[in-house]
């Protein structure tokens, strides 16, 4: 402890430089967390709280209900509305763009921010059309997921 | 003889059930309009009957083809898709002069279908020929097969493709005797366009139901199929070539 005292004096510069050193990058530091936005995507939902099924559901298994109802429609004939590509279209399309493709369109957003291609729109339409009415039949509770 | 009350319930309710499912009941399903989530069955078979006599120098059903299935060319008449087309007849004798839609033929034995290597061209089970572009790789052998040159490669990339008629890039495609309004109890775009606009030379129905339009026609009077030599058994039939 005396040692120490002893050696304080010439000490003192080289402390305030360290002092300083800290300071400025504590300062850094807290200017690139108020700049930085919460992880993940902007997804917007523009109708409606509730999809054709449970929202966790949909979040992780939206793929498979489009590839069933895919088979379906094209080898049976079958063309119910609730899992069909254009009933996502339909609801989930931007009012200003009619489509979910584009800088904040429902199926790029998330997709670009995950890097998952989708190969839907190179094919089919991503964009609604106007005259169809869209349906989402699921009216139990939506889990308390994330909010998007 | 005495019942207990549960034997008379019993003998009631199952009288009742008898009752209630006997009018319903039939030997031979009637072929009726089907709901949203049933399949198709081999219970039909679409055809068409188109009458050369009647068909003239018009395009109505062309024009009507593309534009509800959202069919656009890029002024390459080589390589534009067509689902459907004009072909002109010449008698080189007598000089008399026939024209006649032509399209997929809609085989009960399609070459296309023998051919594809991945299952993407198929025949559904109510006779409509279709490709299952999920599947096709683009390989073109049907292009090959088909004796009517009734399909098409898709070249370049498509935009603004219709929501019931899905188009792209790398994939075969041909008249789909529109699915998608035959699915919804509609006929064919290119009927109907003929009907309104043209000359009236086109009926679309079930060959499988005697009592249909079509079927009494064909019952009624000489039609052809075109090659019939090789025993496809097409679902598009002709009269007055």
């Amino acid at each position: 402890m005396r040692r120490i005292t002893k050696h304080l004096l010439w000490m003192f510069p080289a402390a305030l430089a360290a002092g300083l050193l800290s300071a400025m990058v504590s300062i850094a530091a807290d200017t690139s967390g108020a700049k930085s936005a919460p992880i993940g995507p902007t997804v917007k939902i523009h109708r409606g709280e509730q999809c054709v099924e449970p929202t966790e559901d949909m979040r992780r298994n939206h793929m498979q209900h489009i590839l069933h109802q895919r088979d379906k429609t094209v080898h049976q004939g079958i063309r119910t509305k609730p899992h069909s590509l254009t009933n996502c279209v339909d609801c989930h399309a931007d009012p200003k763009t009619n489509s979910v493709l584009g800088q904040e369109g429902f199926c790029s957003s998330c997709h670009e921010f995950a890097s998952v291609k989708i190969d839907c729109f190179s094919c089919h339409t991503d964009k609604r059309d106007k005259n169809a009415v869209a349906v989402a039949p699921f009216k139990g509770t939506a889990t308390s997921g994330r909010k998007p | 003889m005495s019942l207990s009350r549960r034997e008379f319930i019993g003998i009631g309710s199952a009288a009742a059930a008898g009752m209630a499912l006997a009018p319903g009941l039939r030997l031979i399903d009637l072929a009726q309009a089907r709901s949203p989530d049933e399949a198709v069955t081999s219970l039909q078979r679409w055809g068409l009957l188109i009458d050369i006599n009647k068909c003239h120098d018009c395009d109505a059903c062309v024009t009507a083809c593309h534009e509800e299935n959202g069919v656009h060319g890029h002024g390459r008449p080589t390589t534009d898709a067509q689902w459907i087309r004009k072909v002109t007849l010449k008698d080189q004798q007598t000089g008399h002069v026939q024209t006649l839609p032509l399209m997929c033929q809609h085989c009960e034995e399609p070459p296309c279908v023998d051919v594809c290597p991945t299952g993407a061209s198929f025949k559904r089970a109510d006779g409509i020929v279709l490709v299952d572009k999920h599947i096709c790789i683009g390989c073109r052998y049907c292009m090959m097969a088909c004796p009517y040159k009734a399909r098409s490669f898709v070249h370049e990339d498509t935009t603004d493709q219709k929501p019931h008629a899905p188009r792209g890039k790398g994939t075969v495609e041909s008249c789909t005797l529109c699915v998608h309004r035959v699915d919804a109890g509609k006929i064919p775009a290119c009927v109907e366009a003929c009907n309104k606009d043209g000359n009236k030379a086109m009926v679309f129905g079930d060959l499988k139901d005697r009592s249909s339009d079509i079927s009494q026609q064909l019952a009624a009077g000489p039609s052809t199929q075109l090659r019939p030599d090789l025993n496809l058994n097409t679902g598009v039939r002709y009269r007055g070539i």
